[in-house]
């Protein structure tokens, strides 16, 4: 079942790559602007080899994970005290509904100007970022706990804090998984552009941006992009494993009801 | 061991359950039978202590019950949803033993002691999603039992298995009320099932819900499926709590308290579906010939809403009368 999928998957990276080969090749388009994909994808397996390169991506690597984590350790305290405090739940819907929208882009600039090394404002923007996909999941999951589950719990006498730490919460991980997963996507896409935008020639996206100055290799600036696709569908595949090895209970239960 | 003083309860305005008085005995296993919305649930979770009724009482063991008390275990119909899923079989009924302290080991050997007691000593690593509906409902009584408690309250424990499986775990549950002790409630709403099991049968009438009978099952014991229910005994204390309960679903105020529109007519409905045109002579002696479950209110709309109780009562049994 899992086999015929990873190879369906592999087929159609395989396409893309051999449509994006045949459109350059057959000069429909440039190719002093859009190198041929086997080109790029020579660029990047050399990449790999490239120790100052892997540097970057250390640093990218290294902001996007702690922005990352934060982000789910905040996102799960907050989302446990303003579930366990309806009026403080209530007070403070506003403000997420307020706070969410905002994208994290429009607060570069604020970033840069508000922490002194551009490793602390790129992981803060991280942080805003993937707060809210996990703390918006989190917040909707316990309010559908299975009430009859809370109720069991305390017949046998656990107080509200237990109830919480032992159902509420457990019921809720799977969302909480889910978040993160959203989250790491948009945390990449927001640790890159900041590195685009912040110049400082860090990580991924500062070297996207060096490969374009001094007449440019739009061959290694792709090279660069297609390592952060990369980085961003091995962290979804590790994601996913997880959460199939940690909520097997949550998918079989899932089928049941099917 | 339990008393239950001029309990009351009401939802805003709705008035679930009227000045009810009830003593249970220690090592008394009670059946409480009654319509849907006779408030058997809200009676249970009054003693339970999860909810706190508008006035009156509940002593256990001459203390007031304020909060959840210690000694005791619920085991509610939805099995699937009280057993935690992240958990196995066997920490399910563990779980609630951390409220009693000791070890891990110790709470361990004690959950698999009572899974060994209902019959499931293998089951302990395997995950409740894994087991069939019986095998959950049968964990949900281990886990109640593995706690000690000295009274245990059932809100309709079989209502969600078939009949077979519905057999062996009244069974389970004598057998397990006769090895421990302990006193138990049931709520049912099958009338079969509160003769079989009970020592006592309560039978509720609904809005607002009181008590409307208290009947002592004196049959042999120990109980069998085949030759208990073909006791005359049975089958007279059968008839008999059925026609209370028929009695107890026709005439009260047909205002279901699961908040059903006002107007619905339970009865009327059954009137039109079952009369036949030589209803001739109302018999008010076989409306027992089907289940509570008939009555509930499920056609809001049908006309004939504004009958009254009395007359309803008079057009159900005739109904009845001319179909046996």
């Amino acid at each position: 079942m899992r086999l015929p999928r990873i190879a369906l998957g592999a087929v159609g990276v395989a396409g893309t790559v051999a449509i994006a080969e045949l459109v350059t090749r057959t000069g429909l388009v440039d190719r002093d602007f859009v190198p041929p994909a086997s080109t790029v994808l020579v660029r990047a397996a050399k990449l790999a080899g490239d120790g100052e390169y892997l540097t970057q991506v250390t640093a990218t690597l290294r902001v996007w994970g702690g922005g990352l984590l934060l982000a789910t350790v905040t996102a799960v305290v907050v989302g446990l005290v303003l579930s366990a405090t309806p009026w403080l739940n209530n007070a403070a819907r506003v403000v997420v509904e307020l706070l969410r929208p905002i994208p994290s882009l429009a607060l570069i600039p604020l970033a840069l100007i508000s922490f002194s090394s551009p490793a602390q404002s790129k992981m803060s923007l991280v942080f805003y970022a993937a707060t809210w996909p996990i703390l918006i999941n989190l917040l909707y999951a316990l309010r559908d706990v299975d009430p009859v589950a809370k109720e069991t719990l305390r017949s046998f006498g656990f107080g509200r804090l237990s109830v919480l730490l032992r159902v509420s919460l457990p019921s809720a991980a799977p969302f909480v998984a889910t978040g993160v997963r959203i989250a790491a996507s948009v945390g990449l896409v927001v640790v890159v552009s900041t590195e685009l935008m912040a110049g400082a020639g860090e990580g991924v996206g500062g070297f996207l941006m060096e490969s374009q100055s001094g007449g440019g290799h739009p061959d290694l600036m792709l090279a660069g992009a297609v390592w952060a696709g990369g980085l961003g569908l091995l962290a979804n595949f590790l994601l996913v494993g997880l959460e199939r090895r940690a909520f097997r209970w949550h998918t079989a239960r899932a089928g049941d009801l099917e | 061991m339990l008393q239950i003083n001029e309990l009351s309860h009401s939802y805003g305005d709705h008035t679930v359950l009227r000045t009810m008085d009830l003593r249970v005995g220690e090592g008394e296993l009670v059946s409480i039978v009654g319509p849907s919305g006779c408030g058997k649930s809200t009676l249970l979770r009054c003693i339970a202590g999860l909810i706190r009724p508008t006035s009156g009482e509940v002593l256990l063991n001459g203390t007031p019950i304020d909060g959840v008390p210690d000694d005791l275990a619920v085991v509610f119909q939805d099995y699937s949803r009280s057993l935690l899923p992240w958990l196995t079989v066997r920490d399910n009924v563990a779980l609630p033993l951390r409220r009693r302290g000791g070890s891990r080991a110790e709470r361990r050997s004690a959950a698999e002691g009572a899974l060994k007691e209902v019959g499931l000593a293998d089951a302990g690593r395997k995950y409740p999603w894994q087991l069939s509906g019986g095998m959950q409902q049968r964990v949900s009584i281990a886990r109640a039992l593995a706690y000690r408690p000295s009274l245990l309250l059932m809100d309709e424990p079989f209502g969600s298995v078939d009949a077979q499986t519905r057999e062996d775990l009244e069974d389970l549950v004598l057998q397990v009320h006769q090895a421990e002790g302990m006193t138990i409630l049931l709520v049912t709403h099958d009338i079969d099932e509160s003769v079989y099991v009970g020592d006592r049968v309560v039978v509720l009438g609904r809005n607002p819900g009181r008590i409307r009978a208290e009947l002592p099952i004196e049959l042999p014991t120990p109980r069998e499926q085949i030759t208990t229910r073909s006791d005359p005994g049975f089958v007279r204390l059968r008839a008999e709590v059925g026609r209370l309960v028929r009695g107890a679903a026709a005439s009260g105020d047909p205002d279901d308290s699961d908040a059903e529109p006002p107007g619905t007519k339970t009865v009327s409905a059954t009137t039109q579906d079952d009369a036949t045109p030589d209803d001739t002579t109302p018999d008010d002696t076989t409306p027992d010939d089907t289940t509570p479950d008939d009555t509930t209110p499920d056609d809001a709309t049908s006309p004939g809403g504004t009958a009254d109780g009395a007359g309803v009562e008079g057009a159900v049994s005739g109904a009845r009368g001319g179909k046996g």
